[in-house]
């Protein structure tokens, strides 16, 4: 176990040393250089001071090598828009907030969502069934921005009990919680279904019933875990679908998120930030994959012994 | 016994006549192809047939829609501004005074070709890296597998805004770029497995022993087996294309005035969503309803391809 | 039929519905089971034996199987199709257990053995996790899997097929059966593997004193183990009797066909061994007449007007076919394996 955990962290390094070098190279081939992208009329003087302050009058290369050295010592270079202001130094007193919003919908979608799913398969085509894929199909199929609106609607004037913006106390986050988790929620409830459905349909499944287990047992002891791992595969993929709704969900909400920032920075220009947020996202993402990988190899005797051989 | 028929048997009955040859190897009466089979049980699937009409609606409104109003959907009229659904404007007019029921047609055609030209090329590319891959194995196969592999690595997200930032132009062409960089990568993956376990499965070793030529094994075995799965796979990457495009554009990245798209649509309008909530319900309601029925025709397309599926 | 017997099935129908119709699978079965007998069932595929050791413990799993209301299955003279949910999962793995056809996917692949051993003992008996365990460990000995306190802590894909029958069986006998339902035991396994699988069931068989209900279409197997063999055609029993009678003196053509395909160390060297053609009829429509008029050499033209009664030839031999009839010709069986 342990070799294959440092296995996958040092595959984990490779891949995140490539993309970012490919996400530098990509922004620095944009055509023009990065300053006179963001602010157009400024004067040539002060246009050559900010590039060489910034270090783009070098070459790529010796440019990609500092930005490198920088990054080993966890500088991820500071904001073209707001000279001064550190990258690292906004993820790591915004990054928080985005966790905690995330986070939070991402437990509710999941834990809601798998059990909607197992319930909608255990009524099969009954009434609750129905209503539970119904939901479901609604769920994915209407964009974040939609239910963040709407919810905003709602809430602001038909009655107003939360708040519909800013970040501050509790009752700031279950608006944008309760909008991000509708699409992970929903996607879990049909997946698990599926998933549920294929085991109940599996053989042992029928051995345990001749065991003489009855359903709540069945349920628990042999359908749930060999269902849910199928499931968990999935859970990395919604990490990044968490950004994507973070993104939109953090700018209706007005929220101090990385996503408020990065959404910003997009729309001034702000390459260094980009690059920087963008490096964030990618390792986020990495390492949620990595720690589903460890956690299924835990969970699944097949894949744990796969290793070990 | 079932047979309470009153009948009492006489002698002649009792002659041994045997058994018709012929009669005992008794085929199904009517004998349909897999794709009369798969045509036939989507047909009585009355959900994805809906769907199928719905979505086949919204996609003639597309076309036909912005040459039933008479207003031009970039004629701007000041003293129209933001006026809500009537006899007139059928869906309004947006804060420019432009007519909304010939722009939300205009706009859904960007997001339809979008998602469906989207769809394509992702199978396309996606079907020959897999199956080269999967054709040549060995060091081949792992090296193309591995760049699948780091691509995939990044929030496919990431690399849209990414890309779309990079090519800074913004039309439906970049976009779909944009979007197919590393989109079609799960397709890759997914093509190289199915025909990996084509090619290990016992039917296709007996057509190679029996001397079957590999182009006729192909075009029998492998195309066949995985175009189903494709066809299935292409219904329900479209939903995501057009969720895509719909993103972008209201990030601020997506198409660029003068064109609209239904994400452009949704985005100019939730600025003053609270005021004119017309102006965004109809957009996104079209957003809806277009995933909708992608999503209940690949159901149903599923369940009709892979009979095994069914359930 | 003699007084105390275990198991009674009386009339059992069952049907199934899938898109293209109800099929009906059982038609109209009744059998008996005695205390310490073995039964067979033996038949082609799809011919409803299988199912009807599955409707025993109403066993049917998300199809949709359904025993008709005028059906019966007494168990010590209780009738098992009404009981409820807790008293059927008392019988079930308790009084009367099964094994399964293929052992590979009959298994939990996320749980332990000796967890899914001691499961079974737990649902049945209020004992601690370590005695379960105990027991469970006593059970792997006893089916003969070497090593069994290291076994207990495998998986079931670190398990051969045969030894996975054989945790199937330990599970199976975990709570001292009465009966013991084996559906194809042996079937997805190598043949030596066969052979050893058969002679643990009839040691065990003769040590815990159950009765056994063998479902295979291995008549070998049947042969081996058998002490009543009933052969089943298109959801009906056709011929029934002891190993004897049904060996040495078929009465049925479908009997008669079974038994010539089995290859026959007297047979002349170079005669082809004989296959039974076509297959069995549609059990999605009504049958008129026998259901095996269509494929049987001995057709007359009343196996197709009407369906055939029983006669018997002893108290355990019946037989359903035209042929017993007074008015049907004698002896018509050509050559084959009477003698």
């Amino acid at each position: 176990m342990a070799r294959f955990i440092i296995k996958r962290v040092f595959y984990m390094i490779l891949v995140l040393w490539i993309v970012t070098t490919i996400t530098f190279f990509l922004v620095h081939s944009i055509p023009g250089d990065p300053v006179s992208a963001m602010v157009q009329d400024l004067p040539e003087e002060t246009r050559e001071l900010y590039l060489e302050q910034y270090g783009f009058d070098q070459p790529k290369i010796v440019q990609y090598i500092r930005f490198m050295k920088q990054l080993l010592q966890g500088d991820l270079g500071s904001s073209l828009r707001y000279p001064g202001r550190k990258v690292a130094e906004i993820a790591s007193s915004f990054a928080p907030v985005s966790a905690q919003i995330g986070g939070i919908a991402l437990a509710i979608g999941f834990t809601v969502g798998t059990i909607l799913g197992i319930i909608a398969a255990l009524n099969r085509n009954r009434f609750s069934d129905r209503v539970i894929m119904i939901l479901a199909l609604l769920g994915t199929t209407i964009p974040t921005f939609v239910t963040a609106s709407l919810l905003q609607y709602v809430f602001t004037v038909v009655c107003p009990i939360f708040p519909t913006t800013g970040w501050g106390g509790a009752e700031h986050m279950v608006l944008p919680v309760a909008c991000m988790c509708v699409g992970p929620l929903a996607t879990y409830a049909r997946y698990m279904r599926s998933s549920v459905l294929d085991t109940t349909s599996q053989d042992y499944v029928l051995t345990a019933e001749a065991k003489g287990a009855r359903t709540p047992r069945i349920v628990m002891f042999h359908i749930f875990r060999n269902s849910f791992l199928p499931c968990l595969t999935v859970l990395c993929t919604s990490v990044a679908s968490i950004f994507s709704g973070s993104f939109i969900v953090e700018k209706i909400f007005a929220i101090p998120g990385l996503g408020t920032y990065f959404i910003s920075a997009i729309n001034d220009r702000d390459y260094s930030m980009i690059l920087g947020l963008n490096i964030i996202f990618t390792g986020i993402y990495i390492l949620s994959v990595l720690v589903t990988d460890i956690l299924l190899g835990v969970l699944d005797p097949r894949i744990r012994l796969a290793e070990k051989n | 016994m079932e047979n309470t028929k009153s009948y009492v048997p006489c002698q002649e009955d009792f002659v041994i006549i045997g058994c018709d040859d012929a009669a005992t190897e008794q085929m199904p009466p009517v004998s349909l192809t897999y794709w009369q089979h798969s045509f036939r049980r989507f047909k009585s699937n009355k959900v994805a047939l809906v769907s199928a009409v719905v979505l086949l609606l919204i996609v003639v409104m597309t076309i036909v829609g912005p040459l039933m109003s008479p207003y031009d959907m970039e004629v701007v009229d000041l003293s129209q501004r933001n006026l809500w659904p009537s006899a007139t404007y059928w869906f309004g007019t947006d804060q420019l005074g432009r007519d909304l029921f010939s722009r939300v047609w205009e706009g859904g055609r960007v997001s339809i070709i979008i998602g469906l030209l989207g769809s394509l090329i992702v199978a396309l590319v996606g079907c020959i890296y897999g199956g080269v891959s999967a054709y040549f194995g060995g060091r081949v196969d792992n090296l193309m597998m591995r760049v699948v592999e780091i691509l995939s690595s990044v929030p496919h997200l990431l690399v849209v805004i990414m890309m779309s930032i990079v090519l800074d132009s913004s039309s439906v062409g970049t976009l779909l770029f944009a979007m197919c960089i590393t989109g079609w990568c799960p397709v890759a993956r997914l093509v190289r497995s199915q025909m990996l376990q084509i090619s290990r499965s016992e039917y296709v070793m007996a057509a190679k022993v029996m001397g079957v030529k590999p182009l006729t094994s192909i075009m029998t075995h492998f195309i066949p087996n995985t175009l189903s799965i494709i066809i299935v796979n292409i219904t329900f990457r479209i939903p995501g294309f057009i969720f895509g495009e719909a993103f972008l554009s209201y990030v601020g990245l997506g198409v660029q005035p003068p064109a609209t798209s239904w994400g452009a649509l949704c985005s100019a309008a939730s600025l003053n969503f609270l005021f004119y909530p017309y102006q965004l319900i109809i957009p996104a309601g079209l957003i809806a309803l277009t995933m909708l029925c992608f999503t209940l025709i690949g159901d149903g397309l599923r369940d009709a391809l892979d009979p095994k599926l069914r359930r | 039929m003699s007084m105390g017997n275990i198991l009674e099935v009386k009339n059992l129908h069952v049907s199934f519905k899938s898109y293209a119709g109800t099929v009906k699978a059982v038609r109209g079965v009744d059998f008996v089971l005695g205390p310490q007998q073995t039964l067979a069932m033996v038949g082609e595929s799809g011919c409803g034996k299988t199912v009807t050791a599955k409707s025993i413990l109403r066993l049917f799993g998300r199809t949709s199987g359904e025993i008709s209301k005028d059906s019966s299955i007494l168990f010590h003279d209780e009738e098992l199709l009404n009981l409820n949910k807790r008293k059927l999962s008392e019988i079930r793995g308790g009084k009367i257990s099964m094994i399964f056809q293929d052992s590979m996917t009959s298994l939990n692949p996320t749980m332990r053995v000796g967890k899914q051993i001691a499961e079974c003992i737990r649902l049945h008996n209020k004992i601690s996790r370590e005695e379960a365990m105990k027991k469970a460990c006593d059970l792997l000995r006893l089916v003969e899997i070497p090593n069994p306190e290291e076994r207990l802590k495998n998986f079931p894909h670190q398990m051969s097929g045969g030894m996975r029958q054989r945790v199937m069986i330990a599970m199976a006998l975990s709570c001292n059966p009465e009966v013991l339902i084996a559906d194809e035991p042996t079937t997805a396994l190598d043949v030596t593997i066969q052979a050893q699988l058969i002679d643990l069931l009839r040691s065990l068989r003769e040590r815990m004193g159950m009765s056994v209900i063998l479902v295979t279409h291995d008549l070998g197997v049947v042969a081996d183990f058998a002490d009543y063999i009933q052969v089943m055609y298109a959801g009906q029993i056709v011929e029934r009797g002891t190993k004897e009678e049904i060996f040495k003196d078929p009465k049925h053509p479908y009997t008669w066909a079974l038994l010539d395909s089995i290859p026959n160390r007297s047979q002349p060297r170079k005669s082809r061994l004989y296959s039974l053609k076509g297959t069995p009829p549609n059990l999605l429509l009504p049958i008129e007449g026998c259901p095996f008029a269509a494929r049987c050499r001995y057709c007359m033209p009343v196996c197709k007007k009407q369906a055939p009664t029983e006669t018997s030839f002893s108290d355990s031999h019946r037989v359903n076919c035209w042929l017993n009839h007074p008015m049907a010709p004698k002896d018509v069986r050509k050559g084959g394996g009477a003698q």
